[in-house]
């Protein structure tokens, strides 16, 4: 996910100069970077402690709003793999969810509202068919990525409803949602990882 | 005594404000937060944690500027250890006014409720009166 952000730092940030404050990209490398390095310096016993790690490391380094928000969802997702030392697709589906239900509470985000939910919102509905299908975490993973990537695009039309983009009203339609952008990006890089 | 935090994307505007409010309440507590962790402009979660911690107050009053202070300032309450949470709100109010008439109220030894009450007055009270 931190290699993701440091290719894409630029595209994201470019996303965001379009219709936020241009710095979208450049916040979420800092953040992985910070999260890399608390990954290296401790030593996370399960997969809800790197969880949280990471977690703490968008919440005090990404600044903007994306580091909250998506702080909040590795915390939910940290919280809905408590006590497990291996994750099942159900798992993934379920932590996957939490993320998203954290991400709306905390953003106050619906779909349509030109944000990450309308990538993490379609993300959760694929990963949780994948998981009832029977499929592997990392099919779960592909399909969610796949999902978000199909609800990032979907925001180019909408009118932004919430964050820096929606004092723009009807000109924030025709460009591609950052923070949808990079729940894209960060999904995608899930899966790779998990594909090896 | 009633504390405050003020948590602005702009140092400037944090510490512009605090300086504002102390010097119509005179030595309250409170304490300015702005910017990202790096001082640029943004929020920095861990430094309004730190600021919370960090006042010698009954109860914590926050005021917010702008979307992510106020995602950050939320997402904060969380982290904080429940005893301490309890005594935190987060008041909707005007920055500038909100955090002037919440101080100004607070210097007066007035319970949290009053000092919210005194922000929140701000949100309709007028300027031009005509």
């Amino acid at each position: 996910m931190a290699a993701a952000m440091e290719e894409h730092r630029r595209y994201l940030t470019k996303l965001d100069s379009e219709i936020g404050d241009g710095d979208h990209g450049t916040n979420m490398h800092r953040g992985f970077q910070a999260a890399l390095e608390r990954l290296e310096g401790a030593q996370a016993a399960s997969p809800a402690d790197v969880l949280t790690d990471v977690s703490m490391a968008l919440i005090s380094k990404v600044g903007g709003a994306a580091g909250p928000l998506y702080g909040t969802a590795f915390l939910r997702a940290s919280t809905a793999l408590s006590g497990k030392e291996e994750v099942s697709a159900r798992d993934a589906a379920e932590a996957l969810e939490a993320a998203l239900e954290g991400i709306k509470q905390r953003g106050k985000a619906a779909v349509g509202d030109k944000t990450m939910v309308d990538a993490l919102e379609r993300a959760v509905v694929a990963a949780k068919e994948a998981a009832s299908a029977e499929e592997s975490v990392t099919r779960v993973f592909r399909a969610a990525a796949e999902a978000a990537w199909e609800g990032a695009e979907s925001t180019v039309p909408l009118t932004a409803r919430k964050g820096r983009a929606s004092y723009l009203g009807a000109r924030s339609a025709g460009h591609k949602d950052p923070g949808a952008t990079s729940t894209h990006l960060l999904l995608d890089a899930a899966a790779r990882a998990l594909e090896g | 005594m009633v504390g405050l935090v003020l948590v602005s994307h702009s140092p400037r505007v944090a510490e512009g404000t605090a300086e504002l409010v102390r010097n119509m309440a005179g030595e309250i507590e409170i304490s300015a937060v702005g910017g990202d962790s790096d001082g640029t402009l943004g929020t920095d979660p861990e430094g309004i944690k730190n600021a919370i911690e960090g006042l010698d107050a009954d109860e914590v009053l926050v005021f917010m500027d702008l979307g992510s202070a106020v995602l950050s300032a939320e997402t904060v309450i969380e982290m904080l250890s429940s005893d301490l949470s309890e005594r935190v709100r987060l008041v909707d109010a005007p920055f500038v006014e909100g955090a002037f008439a919440a101080g100004v109220t607070a210097s007066t030894e007035a319970d949290a409720n009053e000092c919210v009450a005194a922000a929140m007055e701000a949100r309709t009270e007028s300027k031009l009166h005509d």
